[in-house]
């Protein structure tokens, strides 16, 4: 008979208890110990924390923490839909719902909490749900898309309850915010900061009532406008379609409580600082843990609890649980917040340092010793950006500068508080509790790259929180091992795309030939010369083919026309929203057929024709300008095609008219040279067939408007768009969509699609929402007014090429001859033409 | 030596392509006038083009070595030699050319 080894039971397999698991691989328990996970889920562990996302992919597995091989390769088996029913501590035996039941030796208990429902006359309608698992957020979903549902209200408004209201938002409901308290989030800002955040919140259209007690839902008559009357105490209602309570989250300690754990007053299974019980051999880890009295609702707490866990049962016992800071930087619904220790100013004595600006809606207060030493506490809301060196002086409890206002003022040279000055052991990231130390180490290691980081420390890849300064260490440790760090062009300009865009503007350069005087060495090359080239056409709106820019341009440019793999050029002429009519469509035919070009439909709703020669061009291009087309810059980096679908002229489903406003906006931006190339989709309706969520630009009609997307990619490596903003009328969505591309334009490194710039953008898409929506760089009008510079002085750039003898000049393949190049060949293929290989070519020239 | 064109028709930093005697010949022109000749057939794409590439320069040490870039895949040629500065054991001929009295004249193999 086989003797089995000792068995170790986890319960629940949620963030913590995954976390557990890992760190019991780490320290091989699996080999002393036969490991049995038992979880309530019929889904292995997945990140909660970035639960709202799903909403915009609505994939599960892009969710998963569990590599299930490992589990399998280390021999823990994983038990899905098995919920324990019953803890039997005498027997030191667990069963479960399904009727099986598990003896242990050791017992992790990691059953997290569940959300908090007020008991509420009504709270059981089929319309009312929670927010922690994907189960809920799939009824969430359903419930929404239910016809006639308008309108969602999240009962709560703490950190929770805001990210709940945000993904009802972009569900597409009119949302609404009820707290019971005066102010949100008042676990972790003061007065004036919650007023503030209210304050924005509901700028983006966001109802918040505070101070409202619910006392009953109420399901409306069949046939009313909306499902639910949500009555309160001081006899106001609310009408609305769907309820979301985030009321705050609840230890699940009832395993605890049935089997006589020690719990606490206010619930949690009570554990000392090695995460065990009052039972030697149980532990309990995670969010159904007391511990100090506190519960944490955090996650990096409850994986400090899973890893000391591991160590305890590995037999290293000096690893002690010693509390875990509450230190929170979000992004909500666009809204920046930063909370730091004693956010509240309850520390005895302490002093405030408030800076308020009720323009850009800016909020910030330090908290110290009443010597003004130490730093005990912050708020920030609106702007973040101090939030990484505020916690490292509070964590790492720093002597704070003379003044310690300049910490939060704007425009005042801060103090030097760079990566440099923490110590080896300052803990860069709190949720996997990386400290500053293993950071420069793994970088000694070879990690050159934040990726590289992420991989080896798992640093920056919880909350990303932590993400800058990781950044800031790897460039300071780069430096320290004497590697230069540098985003240079070439090695014909030392700075960046963007720097060299500003220098263009700020000094009003007009040709490489200034620009390489005054900022660069040598002589160009490749990659310099078109990107000075983008980068003046973005800005003045030049002919390219003017000549001294003609020298700049990629052959595409220069002969405004894509070069093929044997030498000929392709012809596109622009079809603006893919909506073309029979006279064009007989013109493009015949243009074809006259000069021998084969044909084929593109993907982006339009005809290419190809294998036109040089000296052709000319006479292909007068041919369609005088039938009315213009150039369609498939060459250029610039704006290629507006793909449309019919929309609500023809098709029953359509909401608004797609066709109409993909046409606006191809007249209105072509010709806008940019960093890449950038494509638009708009759709009529959520059915979404012009595939606008793949577009850098994305627009799908709503019954309110219309709602932006951005970022989005097709490509090499496809990237959903975003939403940007919802319910846009026409005027301020062209108002963004200008902000936005010319704050790309200006800000990309050469050859970055959208979608790579945006992920590379510190701040992400809360912080484009910031710029575009926000204006907080207050930029733009400035953006504004040098986009409608680029569109009042477009030209077709062929239109003005074969009115140009000058121009003209260059489509010719020999400067001294009429002939055509021997060396283009071709043959017949599907009744049309192409390129003849180079085998073919040697048997019809031989 | 053969007069191809007057210097005015090659805009400078760019180039053309002569028909030379059969042989087709890039002639580039540089902002400083100096003048290069080139075969026009790109090894790698096997397309008569590179009359169409840009001109670029790479410094080694001292000394700056001037090229173009073929439009189709990149590779680059140095002017002077012919060279190519992607793959040592690429060269493609280069010719003797010259500026006299407004005009350029295009020679014989280097
Ligand atoms: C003609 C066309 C294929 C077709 O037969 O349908 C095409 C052809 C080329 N594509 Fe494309 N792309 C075409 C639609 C697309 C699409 C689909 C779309 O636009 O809806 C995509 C994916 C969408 C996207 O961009 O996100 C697409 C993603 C690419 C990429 C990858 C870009 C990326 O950032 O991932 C490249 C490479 C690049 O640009 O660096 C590329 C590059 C090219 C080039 C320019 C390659 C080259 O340098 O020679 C091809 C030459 C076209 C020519 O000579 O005219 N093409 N290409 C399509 C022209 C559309 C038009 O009317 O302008
Ligand atoms: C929408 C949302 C956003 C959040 N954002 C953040 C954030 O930005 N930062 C942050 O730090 N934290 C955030 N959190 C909190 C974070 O998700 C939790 O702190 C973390 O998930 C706690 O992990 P846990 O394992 O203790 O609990 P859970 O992840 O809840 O896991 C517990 C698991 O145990 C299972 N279980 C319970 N009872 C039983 C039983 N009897 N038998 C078997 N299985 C059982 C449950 O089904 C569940 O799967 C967020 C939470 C939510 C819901
Ligand atoms: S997918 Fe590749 S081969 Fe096809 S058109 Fe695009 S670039 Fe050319
Ligand atoms: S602090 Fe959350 S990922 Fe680093």
């Amino acid at each position: 008979m086989l003797i089995s080894k000792p068995q170790l039971i986890v319960i629940g397999n949620g963030m913590v208890g995954h976390h557990f698991i890992e760190q019991a691989i780490e320290h091989d328990l699996q080999h002393r110990y036969d490991i049995h996970v038992l979880s309530a889920e019929n889904r292995p562990a997945y990140d909660r924390v970035y639960l709202s996302s799903y909403f915009e992919h609505k994939d599960a597995e892009q969710l998963n923490l569990v590599d299930l091989e490992a589990y399998a390769a280390a021999g823990i088996t994983l038990h899905l839909d098995e919920k324990v029913t019953e803890l039997n501590a005498e027997q030191k035996t667990v069963s479960t719902a399904a009727g099986h039941l598990y003896p242990y030796d050791l017992l992790v208990i990691a059953t997290g909490s569940y959300p908090f429902v007020p008991p509420i006359e009504g709270k059981d309608h089929t319309h009312c749900h929670v927010y922690r698992t994907i189960d809920d957020l799939d009824a969430i979903l359903a419930v929404a898309q239910t016809p006639h549902v308008k309108s969602g209200v999240v009962v709560g408004g703490g950190l929770l309850g805001l990210e709940a209201a945000k993904a009802l938002v972009t569900l597409g409901l009119k949302t609404y915010v009820v707290e019971f308290a005066p102010q949100l989030m008042g676990v972790q800002l003061d007065a004036a900061g919650g007023e503030l955040l209210k304050k924005k919140i509901e700028d983006l259209g966001v109802t918040v009532l505070t101070g409202k007690n619910t006392q009953a839902i109420i399901e409306n008559a069949a046939g009313s406008d909306t499902f639910l009357t949500m009555q309160f105490t001081d006899d106001t209602t609310l009408d609305t379609d769907l309820i979301v309570f985030s009321a705050g989250i609840r230890p699940d300690d009832s395993l605890g409580r049935q089997a006589g754990l020690a719990i606490g007053q206010r619930g949690g299974i009570i554990i000392n600082n090695a995460c065990q019980t009052n039972l030697p051999d149980v532990y309990a880890i995670g969010e159904c843990a007391l511990w100090d009295n506190k519960i944490y609702g955090l996650v990096a707490p409850g994986y400090s609890m899973a890893k000391i866990c591991a160590k305890q049962i590995a037999g290293q016992s000096g690893q002690r649980f010693e509390g875990a800071d509450m230190s929170t930087k979000l992004k909500l619904m666009g809204v920046d917040v930063g909370s730091i220790g004693d956010a509240q100013a309850r520390t005895k004595d302490s002093l405030s340092f408030i800076y308020q600006n009720p323009k850009t809606g800016v909020y910030k207060k330090l908290v110290t010793s009443s010597d003004s030493k130490r730093l005990l506490g912050a708020v920030l809301v609106g702007d973040t950006e101090d939030y990484g060196n505020l916690l490292q002086l509070f964590l790492n409890d720093m002597d704070l500068p003379a003044q310690p206002e300049s910490l939060i003022l704007p425009n005042v040279e801060k103090p030097a508080m760079g990566v440099d000055n923490l110590p080896d052991t300052a803990t860069i990231c709190s949720c996997y509790n990386v400290s500053k130390g293993a950071i420069c180490a793994s970088v000694e290691q070879g990690a050159m790259t934040l990726e590289a980081i992420k991989a080896c420390t798992k640093a920056s890849t919880g909350c990303g929180g932590c993400s800058q300064i990781v950044k800031d260490t790897l460039v300071s440790q780069l430096k320290k091992l004497g590697f230069e760090v540098k985003n240079h062009l070439c090695e014909h300009f030392p700075y960046s795309r963007q720097e060299l865009y500003h220098l263009v503007r700020v000094e009003n350069i007009h040709t490489f030939e200034e620009l390489l005087a005054k900022h660069g060495t040598g002589h160009g090359c490749e990659v310099c010369k078109p990107t000075a080239g983008s980068i003046f056409a973005s800005c003045w709106n030049e002919h390219v083919l003017d000549k001294p820019l003609v020298g700049l341009q990629d052959s595409n440019d220069y002969y405004l026309g894509n070069i093929q793999k044997d030498g000929t050029y392709s012809v596109v002429p622009r079809v603006t929203g893919g909506e073309i009519n029979a006279q064009k469509l007989i013109v493009l035919g015949e243009v074809a057929r006259d000069f021998g070009l084969y044909t084929k439909i593109t993907g982006g709703q339009r005809v290419d024709l190809f294998g036109a020669r040089i000296e052709q061009l000319p006479a292909i291009w007068e041919r369609l300008i005088n039938a009315g087309f213009e150039s369609g810059h498939a060459y250029g980096k610039s704006l290629r095609t507006v793909k449309s679908c019919v929309g609500s002229t023809w098709c029953r489903y359509g909401v608004d008219d797609s066709v109409g406003l993909a046409i606006e906006l191809e007249n209105r931006y072509k010709g806008l040279r940019s960093p890449h190339k950038i494509k638009f989709g708009v759709s009529g309706c959520t059915r979404e067939c012009a595939e606008a969520q793949g577009k850098d630009i994305g627009i799908i009609a709503t019954e309110n408007g219309w709602n932006l997307y951005v970022c989005g990619n097709a490509g090499m490596r496809p990237r959903h768009a975003e939403l940007f903003a919802a319910d846009l009328d026409k005027a301020t969505l062209i108002q963004y969509i200008d902000r936005f591309l010319m704050f790309y334009v200006r800000t990309a490194d050469r050859l970055q699609r959208t979608s790579v710039w945006r992920e590379k953008i510190e701040g992400g898409l809360e912080y484009l929402q910031n710029v575009v929506i926000h204006d907080s760089l207050n930029l733009a009008a400035e953006l504004e007014q040098q986009m409608q510079y680029i569109v009042n002085t477009y030209e077709c750039e062929w239109k003005a090429a074969i009115s140009d003898a000058e121009k003209l000049k260059r489509f010719k393949h020999f400067v001294n001859s009429e002939q055509p190049d021997s060396n283009i060949i071709f043959v017949p293929e599907r009744d049309q033409i192409r390129p003849a290989t180079v085998e073919e070519k040697a048997l019809i020239e031989g | 030596m053969q007069k191809i064109c007057s210097l005015n028709d090659i805009v400078p930093e760019t180039g053309v392509c002569a028909l030379v005697d059969g042989l087709q010949i890039a002639v580039f022109r540089t902002r400083n006038n100096h003048l290069f000749a080139l075969n026009n057939y790109d090894p790698f794409s096997h397309t008569n083009v590179l009359s169409r590439g840009i001109i670029g320069g790479h410094t080694e040490g001292e000394q700056e070595i001037l090229y173009v870039a073929s439009p189709i895949y990149k590779q680059r040629f140095n002017l002077a030699t012919g060279q190519c500065l992607d793959d040592e054991t690429v060269r493609i001929p280069c010719y003797a050319v010259t500026e006299q009295e407004g005009a350029v004249w295009v020679g014989g193999v280097l």
